[in-house]
């Protein structure tokens, strides 16, 4: 048997890329390009809801914030020109965000085609992490769309006067319209183990800690998703309950 | 002890395979996994039929040659244990127990709970070695190496290659495996001089064999025999970062 064993064939998998990948092609190279735009978009994110939180200074307060993200800068440079800058990095993290996780799904398919007959729990540290970073990728994917659609181009918001941030924030959020506040919500849960996952996950593609610091980056990851998650939860939800009107 | 299983049989690589059924009777707790198959095959083959292929060498758990994945976990339910070293009495009266190969697209099937893990070796043969010059031993400790480098490397080398990591992997990625060798090799003095062109190396190698990327969901460090933990996935993303920003 041993002798029969040293003649088998050499291991070619169906799917394999014609020459060596340039280092920022691999597997690798992809992961800290995602790490790295994810770091970027977390960044906003926290801005963007320190800036929410206006909402509880009043109409006005929320309003002249708005306004003043889009004359930063002024009269030195352009209407909305820092806005504009800040938006295409933006945009440009949400891309290779999104390409390079495209990628890395569609490679991971490949190096796994067979699913085992019986499936066992998963054990991992980040056991939920092949769910939660793909199908909760999706969700807030979708959300950001409907979000655009509402609260900056006001196509689904009833107020349409885009100087009043505080109007269109206070009707999409009423009472009335509920399911508007469960998707907010929904996709925020999304969000916050997206984060969880992702905060340390790109702590260990880029900088590769040891095991004290990694568990250390894992609990700083759960922090961080929380006040994220809270201090996005709270503008809506005091909108439906009355509290902002 | 009377036992159900269902084992993946598959005739050559080309062949569609399935789960076949068999009932065994008899089987002594202190028998291993590998020896209750042992005892199935004599069975099988005194009865005409093909028997199971499995790999196996020193069952001592140390060689890297078992594989097999029991109930959907790589080397069966007992933490850090080869499957050689997992005795029937984890198991009780009555179970049915499931048996399938490595599931990986880089490890295809040749037969039965066979894989081919030839990938491994190419990605070693990239870059998973020192050149050492010929000669006499140099004396034992003309290298100062600080105690704690030599211990986290030595846990990093007790990887046996067995490919459990990309067996779990829900990416099928061989990345513990390689952050195992180049956590070990990096560690060293006599690593160094290799250190970027092996990471470098390594991965492109483990790319072209398809496997996949890591999204640290730590599946592999779970069902590690040698509890290699994630920590050697993020030096290998380290040494990698910094090898392709000097390279280019």
């Amino acid at each position: 048997m041993s002798t029969d064993l040293q003649h088998r064939p050499a291991a070619r998998p169906d799917k394999r890329p014609k020459a060596p990948l340039a280092p920022w092609r691999s597997n690798i190279g992809l992961k800290i390009a995602m790490a790295v735009s994810g770091i970027l978009m977390i960044l906003f994110i926290i801005a963007h809801m320190a800036g929410n939180l206006h909402i509880f200074e009043g109409r006005e307060s929320m309003n002249d914030y708005a306004h003043g993200l889009r004359t930063l800068g002024e009269p030195l440079l352009p209407h909305e020109s820092i806005l504009w800058i800040l938006r295409i990095g933006l945009i440009a993290s949400i891309a290779v965000h999104i390409w390079s996780g495209l990628v890395l799904s569609r490679r991971a398919h490949h190096a796994r085609p067979v699913r085992y007959a019986h499936r066992h729990k998963n054990r991992g540290e980040s056991r939920g992490a092949y769910g939660v970073m793909r199908w909760g990728g999706i969700v807030i994917f979708l959300f950001v769309v409907w979000h655009l659609l509402d609260l900056t181009w006001r196509t689904v918001n009833p107020v349409k006067e885009v100087p009043d941030a505080y109007g269109a924030v206070v009707a999409t959020f009423s009472p009335e319209r509920w399911p508007v506040t469960v998707f907010y919500l929904l996709a925020l849960t999304a969000l916050g183990f997206h984060l969880r996952h992702g905060i340390w996950s790109a702590v260990q593609t880029i900088a590769g800690p040891t095991t004290k610091w990694r568990k250390r980056t894992q609990a700083t990851a759960l922090a961080v998703a929380l006040i994220i998650v809270l201090g996005f939860a709270i503008v809506p939800l005091s909108v439906t309950f009355g509290l902002v009107k | 002890m009377k036992l159900s299983l269902r084992i993946w049989r598959q005739s050559d690589a080309q062949a569609e395979g399935k789960m076949v059924s068999y009932e065994i009777d008899e089987v002594s707790e202190d028998a291993s996994f590998l020896e209750m198959l042992d005892v199935l095959n004599e069975r099988l083959i005194g009865e005409g039929e093909d028997p199971v292929a499995f790999d196996h060498d020193c069952r001592e758990g140390i060689c890297g040659a078992c594989s097999l994945v029991i109930d959907g976990q790589p080397h069966g339910p007992q933490a850090a244990t080869t499957t050689c070293q997992l005795h029937m009495r984890k198991f009780k009266d009555g179970d049915s127990i499931d048996i399938e190969p490595w599931r990986a697209g880089a490890f295809p099937v040749i037969k039965d709970l066979v894989v081919d893990r030839s990938a491994f070796d190419r990605i070693i043969q990239a870059g998973g070695y020192i050149s050492a010059p010929t000669g006499t031993a140099p004396d034992a400790h003309a290298v100062p190496i600080p105690k704690q480098d030599a211990d986290a490397a030595f846990s990093a080398a007790a990887c046996i290659g067995c490919g459990a990591c990309v067996a779990a992997c829900p990416n099928g990625s061989g990345m513990l495996f390689m952050g195992a060798k180049v956590t070990h090799l990096g560690l060293m003095p006599q690593g160094q001089p290799e250190r970027a062109t092996r990471v470098l190396g390594m991965v492109a190698a483990h790319d072209e064999a398809g496997f996949g990327g890591c999204t640290n969901t730590g599946e592999c460090a779970a069902a590690c025999p040698k509890e290699i933990g994630l920590d050697v996935i993020g030096k290998l993303n380290r040494d990698f970062r910094k090898a392709a920003i000097r390279a280019a």
